[in-house]
């Protein structure tokens, strides 16, 4: 009996793959396309899959492996889903003179996770971040929608995550 | 002093700037239309060199010279426009990008005609979500009014802006991490050189510049180099986004000439220290930079006299400030942690010394320092970098200065932290002090299984 492996169904949609390729003439080598590659393949599926990074190296003509070793240098992409919004509170020195590493610390605790976990209800993922570059809202924090907050102190920051608690808001309304 | 008028912040207050059509009726793409059609590249450089202007992403190299590395026989040249903005307290170019966008797509415009480069690529870091949508509208906008694409204003010359999203790395602001970033490999500065002047972005002659540097061009062809040096200090040259932050009343970013004071910043834009109290440092710009005394407040933030001071340089210009009860131990501890972060772990006494840094940091504000730890970092600090000669690129020069500058300027009031806070649970482990004490690490008189050894014995009685 010869050894057989099944197929793996393919993830990436056609018309994503088409939006992949269409980012190809803009670059003089398939390999820069990684980078946008993961943010499209990030925003569809929330995540980076092992089966979606196979998918990616066969479009660009490189190995999967290389596309593991980009994605992985960036603290940005996760090969698992996160909660439905992702959230980062900034502990960089303008917001850290400002009560930021207490804050985050304040809203893990009222969450009931470490920094870089989901809730329970796979609703809010919170993690730390370094100077997001809103110091103009120290101490801040922003979310994956393009929601900015600050500057925080406890209630607004109970404000902010009972919102964020109810889901993403796109772009376009903000 | 005749009163400042606005030059990159002019439009700030107008919302409409953001199409084209409103940036075009206050004057707008008429430098760049100058530039294309009237003068030849060659002179646009010679212009901006003339000008000095000098670049504002951190390290102040003139721009113009830049421009004159790129070999004159090239075939391709690339642009790549540095907008990873990643040093902590920094902001402006986010304002520049979402208040003016066509003022900055002018100013590439301008660049890449002037070094031939028919590519830029916009290198934005992913956090700024908003930016990325408002320039990619204003791109597709310059590009449907003949501002961008082929044959500009009938000139023969050809230009495509591409914006490519970073993913949350410090080092990608760093000119060749940022290349092999857009190369879609990981963010690790290559060796230098070649320099990518020579060889850059695919390996073909690539000038990178900062987006506020960009954003200066288009004044300047507009208005002259005399215009330009008739703002700043000498050998800082025109005007300069300064942001505010930390323990101040009022966060903002404002355009001044460069060579302003902290203290005007403070208490003219700042709104003075937060919660009535006084001020007791300033980071000039970017935690990299190490840290103003308040007897210090009086230097011009400018290239060339901040330098003075023992700061590492003007950076930034993203200006932080401390009030008196804040702790330099509490300084330290949040930028070593910062570098230990960001650290991309590609030269060992980066990686390592960085998180060294961190962990002794961390152990002396626990209450388990040692005055001698003060010399250990300094130790530490001053071989790592570019400067010793160590490392592939400055980012350990910016953990290890911080430290050094601080260790200098405030080595009473650390040494009196150490002395006051003594927490025998967060001191070193016995075993580690009887190394660095050169002494055997096992107690007398006992014994402790050592795998592939076997039972060893202590060497003493």
């Amino acid at each position: 009996m010869t050894p057989t492996t099944l197929p793996t169904p393919r993830m990436i949609p056609d018309s994503l793959r088409q939006k992949i390729e269409s980012y190809v003439p803009r670059y003089p080598n398939k390999k820069a396309v990684t980078l946008p590659a993961l943010h499209m393949v990030h925003s569809h599926f929330r995540c980076v899959p092992y089966q979606a990074m196979k998918e990616i190296a066969e479009i660009l003509e490189i190995t999967p492996a290389e596309v593991a070793d980009t994605m992985s240098f960036y603290g940005f992409f996760p090969q698992a889903p996160l909660g439905d919004v992702r959230v980062w509170i900034c502990r960089s020195i303008s917001c850290m003179l400002r009560g930021g590493d207490e804050l985050l610390e304040h809203a893990c605790k009222n969450l009931n996770i470490e920094p870089g976990q989901t809730t329970a209800d796979g609703k809010l993922t919170v993690e730390f971040a370094e100077c997001l570059g809103i110091c103009d809202h120290a101490p801040a924090a922003l979310s994956d929608d393009g929601r900015v907050f600050g500057p925080l102190d406890e209630s607004s920051l109970q404000k902010m995550l009972d919102d964020l608690r109810k889901g993403p808001i796109p772009l376009e309304e903000l | 002093m005749p009163k400042f008028e606005p030059v990159l912040s002019r439009n700030w207050n107008d919302p409409e700037i953001l199409s084209v059509k409103r940036y075009e009726s206050k004057g707008g793409y008429a430098a760049s239309r100058k530039a294309l059609t009237t003068m030849s590249p060659d002179q646009v450089v010679d212009l901006v060199k003339a000008s000095e202007l000098r670049g504002r992403g951190g390290a102040g190299f003139p721009t113009g010279l830049k421009w004159s590395f790129l070999p004159k026989d090239r075939k391709e040249t690339f642009m790549c426009v540095n907008g990873d903005e990643s040093e902590p307290a920094t902001f402006n170019n986010r304002y520049l990008v979402e208040k003016d966008p066509h003022q900055f797509i002018e100013g590439i415009l301008i660049g890449c005609f002037a070094t031939r480069a028919s590519t830029a690529y916009v290198y934005l870091r992913f956090e700024y979500i908003k930016a990325i949508k408002i320039l990619e509208q204003a791109i597709a906008e310059a590009r449907a009014a003949g501002h961008l694409g082929k044959n500009i204003y009938g000139s023969g010359f050809d230009l495509e802006i591409w914006c490519h999203r970073g993913a949350g790395a410090y080092i990608c602001g760093e000119e060749t991490g940022l290349i092999e970033s857009l190369e879609g490999k990981r963010g690790w500065p290559r060796i230098k050189p070649p320099f990518p002047a020579i060889e850059g972005a695919f390996r073909k002659p690539t000038v990178v510049n900062n987006i506020e540097t960009l954003a200066c061009v288009p004044h300047i062809v507009e208005r002259g180099a005399d215009w330009f040096k008739s703002m700043g200090t000498p050998k800082s040259y025109g005007p300069k986004l300064y942001t505010i932050s930390g323990q101040v009343n009022k966060q903002v970013c404002v355009e001044l000439p460069l060579g302003v004071t902290t203290n005007q910043l403070i208490e003219e834009h700042g709104g003075g220290v937060w919660k009535g109290r006084k001020a007791k440092a300033a980071i000039p710009g970017g935690i990299s930079m190490g840290l103003l005394t308040k007897d210090e407040f009086d230097v011009p933030l400018d290239f060339e006299e901040i330098r003075k001071t023992g700061c590492l340089g003007l950076g930034t210009a993203a200006v932080t400030v401390l009030d008196e009860t804040t702790r330099i131990i509490d300084y330290l501890y949040n930028t070593s942690r910062f570098f230990a972060h960001e650290s991309c772990g590609q030269c060992t006494p980066c990686r390592e010394g960085t998180g060294w840094l961190y962990k002794t940091i961390k152990r002396i504000r626990d209450g388990g320092g040692r005055i001698e730890d003060l010399d250990l970092m300094n130790h530490l600090a001053n071989n790592m970098g570019i400067t010793p000669g160590t490392t592939i690129c400055g980012l350990a020069d910016g953990a290890a200065w911080p430290i050094k500058n601080a260790i200098a300027k405030y080595r009473p009031e650390l040494e009196q932290f150490i002395r006051e806070n003594v927490n025998p649970a967060a001191r070193i482990a016995p075993v580690q002090e009887a190394i660095s004490a050169g002494r055997s690490p096992l107690p007398s008189n006992t014994s402790m299984f050592v795998p592939g050894i076997g039972i060893a014995k202590s060497a003493t009685s």
